[in-house]
């Protein structure tokens, strides 16, 4: 059994494949003990090889772990799951907690990325950070989101300086849907422009807690100008696509490093 | 970094010594981290630590002793002073502390808050009283490169005074005219401020001296074209930054020693890494002591530097003067020439340089190559996406970062080129 671990900034992802084939999923959110979630997704599984990935990466070096190990960056992981669900695949875009990541592919290996800078403008954490002005849970602000119109510019793309921008939108009295379509708005124009400059292909693999965001994709599908299901692809567990790359880079039969 | 032998000489100098003597101990503790740890290191890598660990303080004697004897010290930021003159006056010519986040937060009451590191950090360094090499020279240069250090001399020249040389902005023959020109009042400046006539043979000798010194540096750079690579990226950055502190005669001689060292461990099949290491060529803006992080990042990701296409590198040794003129005016014309091919990114078009970032990649064998912006470098950033182009024509993969002095985005840095490095193997 060789196992996939994404350790992210928002969530930890498992995923254990035996003979190629994907026998355990878990996921867990990090805390601020991320290795004794660890442990958790680890419990009664026994690897014989183990791959951890995502920015807490070098966290495996500090789990009790009796197999082999070794790291690859989230980059490497999430190419290497989107090419192996969609071999066709000319770009892969992941919007995870904290990152958001474009690659440009070609025969499933990374041609050119682009990373968000230091700030988390633009990711996962930006909409969980404006969705708590509309004190709804992230789950629900792509939908509710959805049912906006006329969305309002929202011109800053630093997460508070968003949330301050909404705010004064409501006290002018915008729709609350209205405001929420607009902050959708400008994380997918923010991330159209990544997009473009890796140089994308379709079919284009969306990836990372975001995919499952209705409103993001719709609009992406608009700003890309890309037929979702056609154009843009969405595996079954979008944010299990790291830890099911760190797992195939050891089925493949890479050699281990770094252990 | 240096014992406390020195605390009379730092307050002769009026340096702030509690703060000084903070900054020592965590640039002590860095210098240990990123070389000192390191594997195969070369014997004369004793010199480079010996140099560094008494950079603040036997060095900094060193000025105060040649001062007593009536010698001057002239210190500027920038590869545009002409070293020849300085040299050729009998005057020393050093580097000003530049590398480091110390002071600036003072630094933002002279300048705006959106300037890039290096600017702030050497007011920094002068307002909280940090930099032993400002508080020993005798004459500070800037130049007019980017706006942003062009503004800034304004404001430092309030806090000390500082002499601008006019740097032009093209590679026009009227340019070339007026650098020319700024390179006689430069030398007019330093007879005026040191007493001494500069003649044609104090002025060969001068030439003779850097050149000597771009030799060494040149040889350097040709045997990193080795593989196994022979010496860490690390170790040729700082022999690159401690070209701009030491004494140029001894450096080079040092330099030679070590390069002497290196051809016998090639000769040997002997690396400081596995041949197989994606070997990397960085690009852009200098790295001054003590900005160690990139290259630490870097070499901490699998791969291992082979170059420095910088100004602390490749930009300040890769030509030399002419030196068959024999009047003071063919040797001035010749110095002009020289200076007149830097390929900064303050000149527009600068279209040299991405010819000779492709050419120097190849001549090190270099799998990749990482370009290094400082945040707020006009310049620089804006060649970045030229330099991008140009290297996908030539078929060479190119990585940008952007970064500042700062180690807050350490854990993305390390992502972003260990993912650049996977893509490469």
């Amino acid at each position: 059994m060789i196992l996939g671990l994404d350790i992210g900034s928002r969530s930890i992802e498992l995923v254990a494949l035996i003979g190629g084939e994907v026998v355990v999923s878990r996921k867990l959110p990090t805390t601020f003990s991320p290795l004794d979630q660890c442990s958790r997704l680890l419990d009664g599984l026994r690897p014989a090889s183990l791959v951890g990935t995502g920015y807490g990466r070098n966290l495996i070096q500090r789990l009790a772990l009796d197999c082999e190990y070794s790291t690859i960056t989230e980059i490497k992981a999430h190419a290497l799951g989107a090419a192996h669900l969609f071999p066709e695949a000319g770009t892969v875009l992941d919007i995870g907690g904290q990152d958001t990541k474009a690659m440009s592919l070609a025969n499933g290996r990374v041609l050119k990325f682009e990373m968000n800078d230091r700030c988390a403008a633009g990711t996962g954490k930006f909409l969980e950070y404006t969705a708590g002005v509309f004190q709804i849970p992230v789950e629900e602000f792509g939908p509710y989101a959805l049912k906006g119109e006329n969305p309002p510019e929202i011109s800053s793309i630093c997460t508070v300086f968003a949330e301050t921008e909404a705010t004064s939108l409501m006290a002018r009295g915008e729709s609350p849907e209205a405001i929420a379509l607009g902050l959708h708005k400008a994380i997918v124009k923010r991330t159209a422009n990544m997009l473009r400059r890796v140089g994308l292909k379709f079919p284009m693999v969306f990836t990372g807690g975001v995919a499952n965001n209705p409103c993001v994709l719709r609009l992406l599908a608009q700003a890309v100008n890309g037929e979702i299901g056609r154009d843009i692809l969405i595996p079954d567990n979008p944010d299990h696509m790291g830890a099911l790359g760190a797992a195939l880079h050891r089925h493949n039969g890479n050699a281990v490093r770094g252990a | 970094m240096s014992d406390t032998g020195h605390h009379a000489m730092w307050e002769k100098l009026n340096m702030d010594l509690e703060a000084h003597d903070g900054l020592l101990e965590v640039l002590g503790k860095f210098y240990g981290d990123i070389f000192l740890s390191q594997e195969n290191r070369l014997t004369g890598a004793e010199y480079l630590d010996f140099v560094l660990s008494e950079v603040h303080g036997l060095r900094i004697r060193e000025l105060q002793d040649a001062k007593a004897q009536g010698r001057k010290v002239i210190g500027s930021f920038c590869v545009f002073v002409p070293e020849e003159i300085t040299l050729a006056a009998d005057a020393i010519h050093v580097g000003l502390c530049a590398g480091a986040e110390a002071g600036s937060d003072l630094a933002e009451q002279l300048v705006p808050r959106n300037t890039c590191a290096l600017i702030k950090s050497f007011i920094g360094f002068k307002m909280a009283k940090l930099c032993p090499y400002i508080e020993s020279s005798d004459m500070i240069v800037g130049e007019t490169t980017c706006d942003g250090k062009k503004k800034a001399y304004e404001a430092f020249n309030e806090i000390a005074p500082t002499y601008v040389m006019e740097v032009p902005q093209t590679k026009s023959t009227a340019a070339r005219d007026l650098w020319k020109a700024e390179v006689v009042r430069y030398m007019k400046a330093v007879e005026g401020m040191t007493g001494c006539t500069i003649t044609a043979e104090k002025l060969k000798e001068g030439i003779l001296i850097a050149n000597g010194k771009r030799r060494a540096l040149q040889r350097l750079t040709a045997l990193r074209a080795a593989s196994p690579a022979p010496i860490s990226g690390r170790d040729a950055l700082l022999v690159n930054q401690i070209s701009f502190y030491d004494d140029p005669v001894r450096f080079t001689a040092k330099i030679n020693e070590l390069c002497d060292e290196l051809e016998e461990r090639i000769a040997a099949g002997g690396g400081v890494a596995p041949a197989d290491t994606p070997r990397l060529l960085l690009s852009g803006c200098p790295m001054a002591v003590p900005n160690w992080k990139l290259p630490y990042v870097v070499e901490s990701s699998g791969a291992v530097i082979v170059g420095e296409e910088s100004c602390i590198g490749t930009r300040n040794s890769r030509d030399l003067v002419d030196e068959s003129g024999e009047t003071l005016e063919a040797m001035i014309d010749a110095i002009a020439d020289r200076y007149m091919k830097i390929d900064c990114a303050c000149f527009t078009p600068n279209d040299e340089r991405l010819g000779n970032i492709a050419d120097l990649a190849k001549m090190l064998k270099a799998d990749g190559v990482i370009h290094y912006s400082l945040l707020f470098c006009q310049p620089y950033t804006h060649e970045a996406l030229k330099v991008d182009k140009a290297l996908q024509a030539a078929g060479i993969p190119m990585l940008s970062i952007e970064t500042d002095y700062s180690m807050e985005d350490v854990e993305q840095l390390k992502t972003r080129v260990e993912a650049f490095v996977e893509t490469l193997a």
